[in-house]
């Protein structure tokens, strides 16, 4: 105990970043709501990477079978089988490959164009920030997940276009984000005491403004991954996802429609999945932002 | 007030052309020849050449836009690959409809997530305050394609009380409107339960407090004003969110609204029916917005009194 | 209680109950204030004021505030034991507040006038015109002009602000006014024409008042009585002339060495060592102790009992219990 408070005090010295994140985790950990949906994040992220292990792709997850289709839950299939007599639970495993893919890497996408836009135009301000912020408020003005359909529509449905898709429908978001972060950083006096100094934009950028602008961004960008699972299953659900036989929660869905009425499992399963994976991040992304803003949380 | 309206509205017309040049944008990178898609597979290679022409095909990218962007000035956007009518005429008849199911969910969200959110900024930490939240993030966590199955298995196919689909009358409206709402009710709830606590921390309410104003009226009165100016943002953002959702909604209830008949497009590969109603839901986003920032102005006196 | 008797505080106690700890924000408080009277509440910030006057109209935020123990008496009934809806009869009506902060303690999406009038329509029988009249003839008196009645609070500088808040809190005429550092946050010059808009009004309305302040200029100019606080506890209580030809606890004798003076020619202020105790971890024994320059070991141990040193001057110092010899002389 007395060790980690010397630490803590040390990097209270050294790097400001460090102790923030330190002091943020720390107060995440007395959160247990979001370390239970860190939990589930953690099995589902394990689940996603020893797919194979669990259940080969070829032999289980895209395995049809004429002669078990659309069973009940049982000792062999847990979660049942579907209209092709295919394992529900070796898909749904396979599945989340697609959807925690798509949701991370299209966020991570957003994150880096978006967080870029908008720290250039907080921290330039004039004219270049009243452009990009302009073209942002367009991007806006449709809604997100018509915006990915478009895109899906016009480029056809496989794993890179869904993850540009989904990520582009949500760049200004985080631009808006960004930029709201520097402009408060920008006018902080540490700020005009780095410039006094004599620190390059660049360094001011690296140095200061990126690492203050941070909390804000991981919280949003958390909650993003959520939101960025949910569309690639709704594009999914209407035809725009990953070509077939490849497993993907909205797809499964999907198929399972027809048969709501005597083999309901096929749908409720893949979408008990999804919601899972969601409360997860949600859980997560709650408690980041009560952990940085402990105010709020009173 | 109306400069403040006014200015909002001019500030419209750039944000739809330059949402038409995206969505246009997009759409003109779909793979195969409109022109091939409308005569059919079999045509001779002269007609496909000749209506290429015709629709100004051949024309280089931004020459197609500005036309695109004239006809739609003048309400054409184009004739619809598949049945041949004019597609604003297509999208249009669906309007309607949407309209309906987005008012409809929205309705249902509001009345739900706002007393619900201000119970639980009141009874912080209360049981009714565990439970709401608790829905609540289950509520935000559905995929709400999920949740219209998981409401048609147990009310159409099981108990059988409600309609699955299609849209006749007050009861069909009832589910796709639920399903549509619930995801919108649950952040409404919890923007509205965190606002009231902000606000409730605040100096006037303890001054209103300190006159001796009933604690009713200090959190319908005092608080849920000041409250309401967050709240209401979020509505309006939640619309673009509700209107996207219909798409979704549309599909599992073969409701028939634009978003329906843009899955429909785009499986035909019929690219001005998708194109236009991107745009017309879109636009119809931007005016809702438009209108949420005029109340905005009406619920802040700070942000109006900026414009007088 | 004597029928000149307005308020009378005996032994109250609040904490205030947090994640890191019991905050002791008051302890063992007692008070006595007449019909007319001003009584100055001095201490530095975390002192315990603010909590004291917001446990009189009992709006201790709960939670994390408690109020532990202790009687509050305020026209002969027991405040602390009377049902909320009567409490709330009292407030605004009887009893008065008016906060630090002007520029936050106004709705801001009410006109100033509906605010003024809605504690009049809530306390007097009258309609909603009546109030709204009345409340223009309060603006008048706080001295703003009727014509910006429907103005919202974003409309009136910091000084105008304050203005609409003694309007608000004078509206029906209490008893008891509860000032809560009214000038701290205004400019200097406004701080004057408030601090005399008030002294004129509570003559006028014939009201007595509690001053918080951490100011004794303020203070001499117009309180009858003075209780200065510290760490939650009254350590000296007296008439305003007593206290400033005499002061006696070492605390308020620091108080008094950190105002420059015109009439002595001194080189350095001399200011009290050391800072408020942490509020979670008060010190044992006389809490001002680790700060004071008479402190003997025994100061540490033993909590020092009320003294009253002549003409009802009371001292809470070890010192005058003739348990300590002073390091120098007083």
């Amino acid at each position: 105990m007395d060790n980690k408070e010397m630490i803590n005090g040390i990097e209270v010295k050294t790097t400001k970043k460090r102790s923030q994140l330190a002091e943020i985790w720390r107060r995440l950990k007395k959160n247990k709501l979001a370390m239970v949906g860190l939990g589930i994040l953690i099995i589902l992220v394990l689940f996603a990477i020893f797919a194979n292990v669990i259940a080969d792709y070829d032999d289980v997850a895209i395995q049809q079978n004429t002669a078990i289709r659309r069973q009940g839950p049982s000792s062999s299939n847990w979660l049942g089988t579907d209209h092709l007599g295919r394992d529900i639970f070796a898909r749904i495993i396979h599945g989340s490959r697609v959807s925690l893919l798509v949701g991370f890497v299209a966020v991570g996408f957003a994150l880096i164009i978006g967080g870029l836009l908008g720290a250039i135009a907080g921290f330039y301000g004039g004219r270049i920030d009243n452009t990009i912020m302009r073209i942002m408020d367009v991007f806006l003005a449709i809604p997100s997940i018509l915006l990915a359909i478009a895109i899906v529509a016009a480029l056809g449905g496989n794993l890179f276009n869904l993850m540009i898709a989904v990520g582009v429908s949500s760049i200004p978001r985080y631009a808006r984000i960004v930029r709201a972060s520097v402009i408060t950083v920008k006018d902080e006096e540490f700020i005009e005491a780095a410039r006094a100094i004599g620190a390059t934009d660049s360094r001011i950028i690296r140095k200061h403004i990126i690492p203050n602008a941070l909390a804000p961004v991981i919280v949003q960008g958390t909650l993003g991954v959520a939101g960025a699972i949910l569309s690639t299953s709704g594009l999914a659900f209407i035809g725009l996802g990953i070509p077939k036989p490849q497993p993907e929660w909205g797809a499964m869905l999907s198929d399972g429609r027809e048969f709501l009425r005597h083999a309901p499992h096929i749908t409720t399963f893949p979408g008990i999945a999804i919601m899972i994976t969601i409360l997860s991040l949600n859980l997560l992304g709650d408690g980041l932002r009560d952990a940085l803003d402990p105010r709020l949380k009173q | 007030m109306y400069k403040y309206v006014l200015r909002r509205l001019l500030y419209l017309i750039p944000v739809i052309i330059g949402v038409t040049f995206i969505v246009f944008t997009i759409m003109h990178f779909t793979p195969g020849d409109p022109a091939q898609l409308i005569l059919g597979e079999s045509a001779p290679e002269e007609a496909v050449e000749q209506l290429r022409e015709e629709m100004g095909l051949n024309d280089p990218f931004f020459v197609q836009y500005f036309t695109f962007l004239g006809n739609a000035a003048r309400g054409d956007f184009g004739t619809s690959y598949n049945t041949k009518n004019p597609v604003f005429d297509e999208v249009f008849a669906r309007f309607p409809a949407t309209l309906k199911l987005t008012i409809a969910g929205m309705i249902i969200a509001i009345a739900i997530g706002i007393p619900v959110g201000i119970i639980s900024a009141t009874k912080q930490y209360s049981i009714t305050d565990n439970v709401a939240m608790i829905l609540a993030l289950l509520g935000v966590s559905m995929p709400n394609f999920w949740l219209g199955l998981m409401l048609i298995l147990l009310f159409s196919v099981n108990l059988g009380v409600l309609p699955s689909g299609g849209d006749a009358g007050f009861t069909s409206l009832i589910l796709p409107a639920i399903t549509l709402g619930t995801g919108v009710a649950a952040i409404i709830t919890r923007m509205t339960r965190s606002s009231m606590l902000e606000v409730v921390r605040q100096d006037y309410i303890r001054t209103a407090r300190a006159k001796g104003v009933p604690e009713k009226e200090v959190i319908n009165k005092h608080a849920l004003k000041n409250a309401l100016i967050p709240i209401v943002t979020i509505i309006g953002l939640q619309f673009g969110s509700l209107l996207g959702g219909a798409v979704l909604t549309e599909t599992v209830f073969t409701w028939p609204g634009i978003g329906r008949l843009m899955v429909e497009s785009i499986r035909r590969k019929d690219t001005p029916t998708v194109l236009a109603s991107v745009i017309f839901l879109s636009l119809t986003f931007s005016i809702v917005n438009l209108f949420i920032d005029v109340l905005y102005a009406y619920l802040d006196p700070r942000i109006k009194s900026q414009y007088q | 209680m004597d029928d000149n008797k307005i308020l009378e505080i005996k032994d109250l106690v609040v904490h205030y109950i947090t994640d890191e700890g019991v905050v002791e924000a008051v302890n063992g408080f007692n008070v006595e204030l007449n019909k007319r009277e001003t009584l100055g509440l001095v201490g530095e910030t975390g002192a315990g004021k603010t909590t004291t006057a917001l446990s009189i109209l009992r709006l201790v935020p709960n939670p994390p505030g408690k109020i532990i123990s202790g009687d509050i008496h305020f026209n002969g009934e027991n405040l602390l034991e009377v049902e909320e809806e009567r409490m709330r009869q009292i407030r605004g009506n009887q009893i008065s507040m008016i906060f630090q902060d002007p520029m936050t303690s106004l709705n801001p999406v009410m006109t100033v006038v509906e605010q003024i009038a809605e504690g009049i329509r809530i306390h007097q029988e009258v309609g909603a015109k009546e109030s709204i009249e009345r409340a223009e003839t309060m603006l008048e008196l706080v001295g703003i002009p009727k014509e910006r009645a429907n103005n919202y609070p974003h409309e009136f500088s910091g000084g105008m602000k304050q203005r609409v808040i003694i309007a608000i809190a004078l509206a029906c005429n209490p008893s008891l006014l509860i000032a809560d550092e009214p000038t701290t946050a205004l400019d200097v010059t406004i701080q004057a024409q408030v601090l005399e808009l008030m002294r004129d009004l509570k003559k006028e309305f014939s009201t007595a008042m509690i001053l918080i302040t951490h100011d004794l200029g303020v203070v001499a100019e117009i309180c009858d009585k003075v209780a200065v606080m510290y760490a939650g506890e009254i350590i000296e209580y007296a008439a305003i002339e007593d206290l400033f030809e005499e002061p006696k606890h070492p605390y308020t004798v620091g108080l008094f060495g950190s105002i420059p003076s015109l009439d002595k020619n001194v080189n350095r202020l001399d200011p009290i060592k050391g800072l408020m105790p942490e509020p979670t971890d008060l010190p044992s024994g006389c809490k001002f102790h680790p700060r004071c320059p008479h402190a003997d070991p025994i100061c540490s141990k033993q909590d020092p009992l009320t003294t009253d040193v002549g003409g009802n001057h009371q001292v809470r110092c070890l010192i005058y219990e003739g348990l300590v010899e002073p390091k120098e002389v007083l």
